[in-house]
């Protein structure tokens, strides 16, 4: 036992060499986002001391250059709306397909499963087409073609669940009366909940970060998400303001951590819940 | 058979059933299947489409870009599977020991996963060309910079990603066989390569199935750190198709056309891998 004490001693000092490793990229950059952006591209491992200190400018800048704080609010609005009506839908989609489970909730269930393995570039310019002409090229429109296009994967998750769930309590309830709808929604969503917030996590992630969907579909010049305005620092011919870049890099990590350190638990059940075999 | 409550849920489809199925329809029936349709087409806009048969498919493959793309991505998935599932795994199964401070260390390992693409990209671009600086040089000074920093990029996003479904293997697996090999006298590796690893094959099935469509797939990173420079050099097949599109006017007919045959090596890859690993899964 205590040769393996010993040896746990060391492995705590190897982790926490490697993890320093593995925050360094973030916390560089933490450190660049003070700098003048001259010394950025030049020294980007020294301290940001005396002359090559900027103070909070780089904030300024990036604030000022992306409209940072339309972007993150339509980012949550594209998020939150397009996450909680995918749980409504697709959780209601999959109770169905399950209990009903005849020619047409089979069939069903085979294209949502097809849906999960075409890449987005498949679909990605009729799509975009077909979004401007029926003016879904707003955040709320993108609730809608996330929707659509994400379908697959939290159908097949909850599914899954659904299939786990034993149906006499639903059969009683319905005996006693309830309405279908009532028995979805007192019965069934209880008992799913673990489940519906790994998958509300696994979208989010997913969609907070998402670029190329949003960067196609939206209406650029009214509604940018957070990953469009970082992408939109760099201009037409690669000439970038590292200082704002490094700003906004910043400003877009810091939510995301805070996030982290708030939800890790159900991160980590989110991930889980994604990790199934297509 | 269908029970009495199917036939009662049945009648609710409308509610139940119909949001989603239009919304589905909208995302990715119609634009799925005009996709294939304007492969076989020359266009435009998608009301304008006139038939040309299979010109873009020979348009897409006699475009040696699109071959580099192809190769340079297959390489890229490849090596980055194989080095995120070998560290993973190993990260996995020191944490699940008796580690001070296992819990902090999974947290910190994971985090990367939950910065986007773009974001990824230009954190790499900053760190890559800062080192590549003393040498005078950049990540976009040839293809193989940019393919071993995409690597680096990649290997840190996903290996605490993957880490986090081994350790849920791990701590699955039935102690008792374990305890059983090494009462028997097995050595450590003999226990590694003929107990743990044919136990924890769903969680390796899961993982090189996350990590080699991830590979495909790639390209926020891509965009974000090299943007295919120099003269599309780094450039993996995502971006190769996004750029015919939208940077060459008149090719949208070719890339259309290769973003079929993406798909196609998608699905392929996605189902052969699948059926490998599916068959040297065991049971305790």
């Amino acid at each position: 036992m205590s040769a393996k004490a010993k040896h746990s001693g060391w492995w705590t000092l190897f982790f926490t060499l490697v993890c320093l490793l593995w925050v360094f990229p973030i916390v560089l950059v933490g450190i660049n986002s003070f700098k003048d952006k001259v010394y950025i591209t030049h020294d980007a491992f020294s301290l940001p001391l005396g002359d090559m200190f900027a103070g909070l400018d780089n904030y300024r800048k990036g604030i000022e250059q992306t409209n940072f704080f339309a972007s993150f609010g339509w980012t949550v609005v594209v998020t939150v709306g397009s996450v909680a009506l995918i749980l409504l839908c697709t959780s209601m989609c999959a109770w169905w397909i399950v209990r009903v489970n005849n020619r047409t909730a089979k069939s069903l269930y085979l294209v949502f499963l097809f849906n999960m393995i075409v890449p987005f570039q498949m679909v990605m310019f009729t799509l975009s087409k077909m979004a401007d002409i029926i003016g879904l090229n707003t955040p709320w429109g993108l609730w809608i073609i996330y929707l659509g296009f994400g379908s697959g994967l939290p159908v097949f998750i909850f599914t899954g669940v659904v299939k786990g769930i034993p149906q006499e309590l639903e059969e009683s309830a319905m005996i006693d009366g309830a309405s279908v709808p009532r028995t979805f929604f007192e019965i069934v969503v209880p008992i799913m909940k673990p489940s519906i917030v790994s998958v509300a996590i696994l979208e989010a992630m997913g969609i907070w970060n998402d670029f190329l969907l949003p960067y196609l579909t939206l209406d650029l010049r009214k509604y940018r998400t957070i990953s469009i305005a970082v992408q939109y620092l760099k201009g037409g011919y690669g000439t970038v303001d590292m200082g704002a870049m490094m700003g906004c890099l910043v400003m877009a990590i810091i939510p995301i951590v805070i996030f982290y350190v708030i939800c890790q638990k159900y991160i980590i059940s989110g991930v889980l819940a994604g990790a199934v075999k297509g | 058979m269908i029970s009495m409550a199917g036939k009662t849920i049945s009648r609710w489809w409308a509610l139940f059933v119909l949001p989603t199925f239009v919304a589905f329809v909208i995302g990715f029936v119609i634009p799925f299947i005009l996709g294939i349709w304007l492969s076989l087409c020359r266009f435009t806009t998608i009301a304008e489409a006139n038939f040309i048969g299979t010109k873009n498919y020979a348009a897409a493959i006699s475009d040696p870009e699109f071959w580099h793309a192809l190769w340079y991505t297959a390489l890229f998935t490849v090596v980055t599977t194989v080095i995120v599932n070998v560290c993973a795994f190993a990260i996995a199964s020191l944490l699940t020991k008796a580690i001070r401070g296992a819990n902090l260390f999974r947290s910190i390992f994971f985090m990367p996963n939950l910065i986007g693409g773009i974001v990824l990209g230009y954190i790499w671009m900053l760190l890559l060309n800062g080192v590549l600086q003393h040498w005078g040089k950049s990540i976009t000074f040839s293809g193989t910079y940019g393919f071993w920093g995409m690597v680096l990029l990649m290997c840190w996003q996903q290996i605490g990603y993957m880490m986090i479904i081994y350790i849920a293997g791990l701590q699955t697996l039935p102690g008792d066989v374990i305890e059983a090999a090494s009462v028997d006298g097995a050595s450590g590796a003999q226990t590694l390569f003929h107990i743990t690893i044919p136990l924890m094959m769903p969680s390796i099935t899961v993982c090189t199935f996350l990590s080699i469509t991830n590979g495909f797939k790639m390209f926020d990173q891509n965009l974000a750190l090299t943007n295919g420079a120099p003269s599309n050099s780094s450039e993996l097949v995502a971006l190769n198709i996004y750029r015919t599109f939208y940077g060459r006017a008149g090719f949208e007919g070719a890339g259309q056309a290769k973003a079929v045959i993406f798909f196609v090596i998608v699905a392929l890859v996605a189902i052969l891998q699948n059926r490998l690993t599916a068959r040297k899964e065991v049971t305790a």
